[in-house]
């Protein structure tokens, strides 16, 4: 498999503030990739910077086998093969949402890449009839609801047709149907080509999402590994705050175990994985 | 002073500005503005506003504003929206403008009022004054309610009104309406954790504080809005989908205002 992404030994400071640090993170092409870290672990930073959006204080990111910096990205050749091959789609969709209207924004991205006029109105035409948004193609973004926000920020990526995609906690803010919608279109492209790097702090979704899973705790990568391995590692998972330990009686015996919110139709709303250290 | 001076000024101000903005309905009706190409809109209007500017006789600008109402209301356009929003608001304040003109213009007595003599003159340029603002301000208030800001957007983009500023008045539109509400959930947010009232200048000072940080939010967002903009592809330059070309009923509505504009002038002249 062809390397997309090599991050090696990247740091990114943040007005003086160390957001990454010493941060090594290879993704091969067609891979599904899960980046899980609590909030402020640093998950974001690391998809900017993979995306171009920032750039390591110290260590490389290069994409394609081509370093991402200020001065490449200057290219003007490079910039526009980068930006049709990569896109990202942000945890807060008001920031993705600037045109006045849902087709102004999803025409957006093909419009900075000078594609012709009709082959624009056939990409954005398609791209929201396959994201079922074609109704609110009149509308202003700020008139829409979470789960439409979020559709539309998708569409405004996928219409690029990009090899790889990143997503930043793409199902944060979201009803359940809505959720599940969007990890059904993730698990599609299961069978194509395409790249997709995932942020999120939800244990749930990983195991439909991703191949491979790094967990990022204050800035680190702490641990990687199958999504099956990863969730069956209390202690990583406990240690990274992913999890937290859940004390409670049965039978006058009190003890704890790692807990997390997992299952909502559960008994107890909660993923039961007693390790019995009992106190 | 109200003791809730401050924060009833901003939440009027959010609910005149989301009212202002929010024409669809109205916009969304079927009129006879609406009939026509935003472009050829925007153009129409523009020249009978800078007609009714220039037309110096009464009974011309007269006919104009009988020409605005009927445009307005063909528009759907309420007649008590106009009335509030327009005719009071507009006679209130040129009316006061206008005020000193009706003493001070040198001319023939009308009427007097005790030591205060109204001339012929003064009454003919107090009333042409408000005759073409209320005029203007019906034509105006007729396009903004019968075309969307969106589509008032495409039209000025397609008049080859630079990029930068249409996508500038775009963005204003469009984030303004979230600072609005992160201003209006502040207030909230401190209203739920407040027991018994503020002073004046307690107000005041949250108030300020309140626009503080509403300043860095605003910072913030720009900033994560110009790295999405990056994310896909921006480079600086502007780039919008420019609309087809104009029907000719758009072009022959264009004309007709014109020549109706020109016939107006030379009437006034």
């Amino acid at each position: 498999m062809s390397n997309v992404f090599d991050v090696q030994r990247a740091s990114f400071d943040y007005e003086g503030i160390v957001a990454l640090r010493d941060i090594t993170l290879r993704v091969e092409g067609g891979q599904r990739v899960a980046l899980v870290g609590a909030n402020g672990s640093g998950k974001s930073t690391l998809l900017r910077l993979l995306d171009g959006l920032c750039f390591p204080s110290s260590g490389s990111v290069a994409v394609f086998g081509k370093a991402i910096t200020p001065s490449t990205l200057q290219d003007d050749e490079f910039a526009f093969e980068f930006r049709k091959r990569v896109a990202l789609v942000f945890q807060n969709p008001d920031v993705q949402l600037f045109n006045p209207t849902v087709f102004d924004e999803v025409a957006f991205g093909p419009l900075q890449l000078r594609l012709s006029r009709e082959e624009i109105l056939r990409r954005v035409g398609e791209t929201m009839e396959f994201m079922g948004i074609s109704q609110l193609k009149d509308r202003p973004p700020h008139r829409l609801s979470g789960g439409e926000k979020k559709r539309v920020a998708l569409a405004s990526a996928l219409v690029l047709d990009p090899e790889v995609l990143l997503l930043d906690e793409p199902t944060s803010a979201l009803d359940p149907k809505s959720q599940s919608q969007l990890i059904d279109l993730i698990q599609s492209w299961r069978s194509t080509s395409k790249t997709v790097v995932t942020a999120t702090h939800q244990l749930d979704i990983v195991e439909d999402i991703a191949d491979i899973v790094y967990i990022v705790q204050e800035g680190t990568i702490v641990g990687s590994g199958k999504p099956s391995e990863i969730l069956g590692n209390s202690e990583l998972l406990l240690r990274a705050n992913l999890v937290h330990a859940h004390r409670h009686s049965h039978g006058g015996v009190v003890h704890s175990h790692p807990h997390s919110h997992r299952h909502s139709h559960h008994e107890h709303g909660h993923a039961h994985e007693h390790t019995h250290d009992e106190e | 002073m109200s003791r809730h001076f401050v924060e009833a000024s901003l939440r009027g101000f959010a609910r005149a500005l989301s009212g202002a903005f929010a024409s669809e309905q109205t916009a969304a009706k079927r009129g006879l503005l609406q009939s026509f190409d935003p472009r050829a809109r925007i153009v129409s209007i523009f020249v009978l506003v800078l007609t009714v500017t220039l037309c110096r006789s009464i009974s011309a600008v007269a006919v104009l504003f009988l020409l605005a109402i009927f445009i307005a209301l063909t528009s759907r356009v309420s007649v008590s929206s106009l009335a509030k929003r327009v005719w009071l608001i507009v006679f209130g304040f040129t009316g006061l403008i206008a005020l000193p003109a009706l003493f001070i213009t040198p001319g023939d007595e009308l009427a007097s009022l005790g030591p205060l003599i109204i001339t012929v003159q003064g009454a003919r340029t107090a009333t042409l004054l408000i005759l073409r603002v209320e005029t203007a301000v019906t034509l105006t208030t007729a396009l903004v309610l019968s075309t969307q800001w969106t589509q008032v957007l495409r039209g000025l983009r397609s008049l080859r009104i630079p990029a930068e500023i249409v996508t500038m008045l775009a963005m204003t539109h469009r984030y303004i309406f979230l600072l609005i509400e992160s201003a209006n959930q502040m207030f909230e947010s401190r209203q739920s954790r407040m027991i018994g009232h503020l002073s004046s200048s307690e107000q005041r000072h949250m108030a300020v504080r309140t626009a503080g940080v509403l300043l860095n939010k605003s910072i913030d967002l720009s900033n994560d809005v110009y790295l999405a903009m990056q994310a896909r592809g921006f480079r600086g330059d502007i780039r919008l989908l420019d609309d087809p070309r104009m029907r000719t009923i758009d072009v022959a509505a264009i004309l007709a205002t014109i020549a109706a504009a020109s016939l107006g002038l030379w009437v006034g002249r």
